[in-house]
């Protein structure tokens, strides 16, 4: 990233965030869930990060904020990258829904809410996308069992097989 | 070409063949499967291999696919099916009208391959009956010519219930 840029990154979203790391040339934000709007908001309108390019979250088991949600965005304007990361607890893994700024992130927010049960205040729809309806738990939380199905169809008896 | 009649009290070669009624209608349908390709997966590449023209498939009648299950009486499973495809892998194997066969193409239909997870059937046997399985991941096009070739000699053995005490 062009260190103007880089600066200019820096200077705008200062107030919000708690840490402002490079990893590998590219920012890492980190802030409180409350920020996440507004960080994201100054990243879209003042900075030109305007393309949405997914949401995910890692789990931490044992943390008291267990739940990283991760976003990437990309600017098609300086064809540069960017991350931002927020913690949340377990007891109430919720952000903000980023909808209202970028459509593209209800479809992946959707996918967040299966995989790792995070809620997203403001998403219209959080129906299972991936997954499907009856599921129960999240399956790629640490502590979801490797190997537990959850099968639509009944498995054949033996009777069943002659 | 000589028109002439016949003498009589002769007959030509191969105006009468005799053989078991099964083994009549177990050639028949052994060489006019008409597969319906269930393909979801990575082994969708080595079936378009083993249908296309360097191993042609149509060699042993078994090229044609029909893409609705009710004209189909061979399911090809072709790669992994997850939990949420179960019921619908089950419906169209309901849907196929008898006789049918079911073909597990690939280490994913016929164990699960490599996934043990919260989304991968282990194997459609789970769910349906199958009665070829092909290894593989993906399988070499030999092993699914090996495959046909077996399913074939299977089919011309067995009993067709076609065979009534009228035919
Ligand atoms: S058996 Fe291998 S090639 Fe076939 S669907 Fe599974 S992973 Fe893909």
């Amino acid at each position: 990233m062009a260190p103007e840029l880089l600066q200019r990154v820096r200077d705008a979203v200062a107030p919000l965030v708690e840490r402002f790391d490079l990893s590998h040339g590219m920012p890492v934000l980190t802030v409180a869930p409350g920020r996440l709007l507004e960080t994201v908001r100054r990243l879209k309108e003042d900075l030109r990060f305007d393309l949405f390019l997914d949401v995910t979250a890692v789990d931490w088991p044992g943390e008291e904020q267990r739940f990283e949600v991760v976003y990437h965005f990309y600017s098609t304007q300086h064809r540069v990258r960017l991350r931002v990361k927020t913690r949340v607890a377990e007891g109430e893994p919720l952000v903000d829904s980023l909808v209202p700024l970028y459509g593209s992130a209800g479809y992946t927010e959707r996918e967040c809410h299966d995989m790792f049960g995070i809620g997203f205040r403001g998403n219209p729809d959080l129906r299972p996308v991936l997954l499907y309806e009856g599921f129960v738990g999240h399956p790629l939380r640490k502590d979801y069992p490797k190997d537990r199905e959850q099968p639509l169809v009944p498995t054949r008896t033996r009777e069943g097989q002659l | 070409m000589d028109s002439r009649p016949i003498p009589s009290g002769r007959s030509a070669a191969f105006e009468y063949i005799s053989t078991r009624k099964d083994e009549l209608v177990g050639w028949a349908r052994k060489f006019s499967l008409f597969p319906y390709p269930f393909v979801t997966a990575c082994c969708a590449m080595e079936f378009m291999a083993v249908s296309a023209t360097p191993y042609d498939t149509d060699r042993f009648g078994a090229a044609l696919p029909r893409f609705s299950p009710r004209q189909s009486d061979l399911l090809m499973v072709v790669g992994t099916i997850t939990h949420k495809q179960a019921p619908v892998l089950r419906k169209v194997y309901e849907q196929m009208c008898e006789p049918k066969w079911v073909m597990a193409f690939g280490a994913c239909a016929v164990s699960g391959g490599f996934y043990q997870n919260y989304a991968t059937l282990q194997g459609i046997d789970q769910i349906i009956p199958v009665d070829i399985y092909i290894p593989g991941c993906p399988p070499r096009p030999e092993t699914v010519i090996d495959g046909i070739m077996k399913l074939q000699d299977r089919i011309a053995r067995s009993k067709h219930v076609i065979l009534t005490k009228d035919f």
